[in-house]
């Protein structure tokens, strides 16, 4: 039985014995759902595996290829930026800027958003521009400020790889390496990228010493009177729904995308809360500068406009009641492991001739690589989290 | 003159249940975040009656040919679209994009 599947059934069963004998500390959310505080943890329960789409199925091959290609930097233009430049593993598949910067220090206008649990997302990017994974992985890819690559050049420079022709062969047979096949194997690779069991999954799993007294009732403020649970619902902390949170910033977000939606002008896409502490600054511009300025931005902050979210409104949290909802965020982040960096083709370069690996002699097509990645369990280092759906 | 009798007969009897030629309506429910229905399939002139019954705002909406936006919508409220014209309609909650219905009209 997969990891995963013991730690579902432990946690509602474990659940299920707290349900009958605690004290349940009843309370009304806004519009008068009333839930108790167990009955709110079973909201959290974290997935049993991880959803991959039919015409893009997973394969333990594919997903090494993904990873390969998403710490390539030969996949920008300037063969110097990789995905993995500003989606980071070391701050949370973040960047840790206020806003990216992309091609030539280029300062760009919103936060790089962390691509963790995106198996589970829709409408990709904070305006969602894009409605998958697939199509989003391209978008950096060929935006000129962020990783500026022609893509019909970047076919040619991969095909010069003859490491690269081979695991394309062995997961797209004839079909070889193309543009959309480039962004199936670096979709399903970021399906893999899930965020790890938290102190918080161990409490709704029945640990009451994971998480701290300040932090359950943290958890209380969340789903009640700080109504953070409007949008950021789920065991995800998101609904990929759109907001307005009254960010005093220019940008109009998805109200580009639906300039006749009167609430989608200065709307931008819920972000997950796993990690969340590991991923300053906030905010889709990077205006927050910790967990504290968020909640202080949502207590009384916000700029009062006609398109500002029915969902945010003046909290009245006392400081002691910030401090508690902070505990409770603190809360989401697991201790993932350390994300190994992939070897990138060719690897034999005695003949090499260029830094961008631009050169038909690099290498034999020994399939040495392909055999390696086809022996990747689902998740590589993220498999003791979750299995794959296949 | 049979026929004719018993026709004329049968259209008054249709009438007076005001069936005829009467647009129907049918309740698509959104609540915890879904809508009820994932296919809705209708005639021409007729409606469908929005309940939003969560305790959230939605934005009924539909993209491409026939597009059409009900704007933000309240909890505990009904907005009702005329669908005029034939064709497919995806609709979504513009804020809950997760949200999808399918909207066929013959």
């Amino acid at each position: 039985m997969p990891t995963a599947h013991i730690i579902s059934k432990i946690a509602a069963g474990a659940i299920m014995a707290l349900a009958g004998g605690a004290t349940l500390a009843a309370s009304i959310a806004q519009a008068g759902e009333i839930k108790s505080r167990e009955e709110w943890k079973k909201e959290y329960a974290r997935p049993a595996e991880i959803p991959f789409p039919e015409d893009n199925p997973y394969t333990a091959a594919k997903a090494d290829l993904g990873r390969t290609l998403f710490f390539d930097p030969r996949l920008s233009g300037s063969n110097y930026i990789s995905c993995g430049t500003c989606h980071n593993p070391s701050f949370a598949w973040g960047d840790g800027l206020p806003t990216g910067i992309g091609h030539g220090m280029t300062v760009l206008g919103r936060r790089t958003p962390t691509i963790l649990n995106l198996a589970w997302s829709e409408q990709l990017m904070w305006d969602g521009r894009f409605e998958t994974l697939e199509q989003q992985a391209l978008g950096p890819m060929s935006a000129p400020v962020e990783m500026n690559q022609q893509m019909e050049a970047i076919v040619t420079e991969l095909q010069s790889i003859p490491e690269y022709r081979t695991l394309f062969k062995v997961n797209f047979g004839d079909e070889g390496i193309t543009v959309p096949n480039i962004a199936k194997a670096i979709a399903t690779f970021e399906r893999t990228v899930v965020s790890g069991i938290a102190p918080f999954d161990r409490w709704v799993a029945g640990d009451e010493t994971a998480i701290s007294a300040n932090a359950k009732r943290g958890f209380d403020l969340f789903n009640n009177k700080a109504n953070c649970v409007a949008c950021h619902s789920g065991w995800n902390f998101t609904d990929d729904s759109f907001h307005d949170i009254g960010l005093a910033s220019e940008d109009i977000g998805r109200g580009e995308q639906l300039p006749d939606v009167a609430v989608m002008k200065h709307a931008f896409k819920v972000p997950t809360l796993r990690n969340a502490v590991e991923r300053a600054p906030y905010m889709h511009d990077g205006s927050a500068k910790n967990l504290f300025s968020v909640v202080a931005h949502y207590n009384n902050g916000f700029v009062k406009r006609p398109s500002l979210s029915a969902e945010v409104y003046e909290l009245n949290l006392t400081d002691a009641e910030q401090a508690d909802l902070v505990a409770f965020m603190k809360t989401l982040s697991s201790n993932d492991e350390q994300v190994a960096f992939p070897r990138l083709p060719p690897f034999d370069q005695t003949l090499a001739g260029s830094v961008s690996g631009v050169n038909t002699a690099a290498g034999k097509p020994d399939g040495t690589n392909a055999a390696k990645a086809a022996t990747t369990s689902c998740g590589g280092f993220f498999q003791h989290v979750l299995p794959c759906n296949k | 003159m049979k026929l004719n009798i018993i026709t004329f007969a049968a259209t008054a009897l249709l009438i007076a249940s005001g069936t005829v030629a009467s647009a129907a309506e049918v309740v698509v429910t959104q609540k915890a975040k879904k809508f009820d229905q994932k296919k809705v399939t209708i005639n021409k002139g007729d409606s469908i009656k929005f309940v939003n019954a969560d305790s959230i705002t939605h934005n009924i909406h539909s993209r491409g040919a026939g597009k059409f936006d009900l704007g933000a919508q309240k909890p505990n409220t009904a907005m009702t679209h005329v669908f005029a014209a034939d064709g497919t309609f995806k609709i979504r909650c513009a804020i809950h994009p997760k949200m999808k219905l399918k909207v066929t009209v013959k």
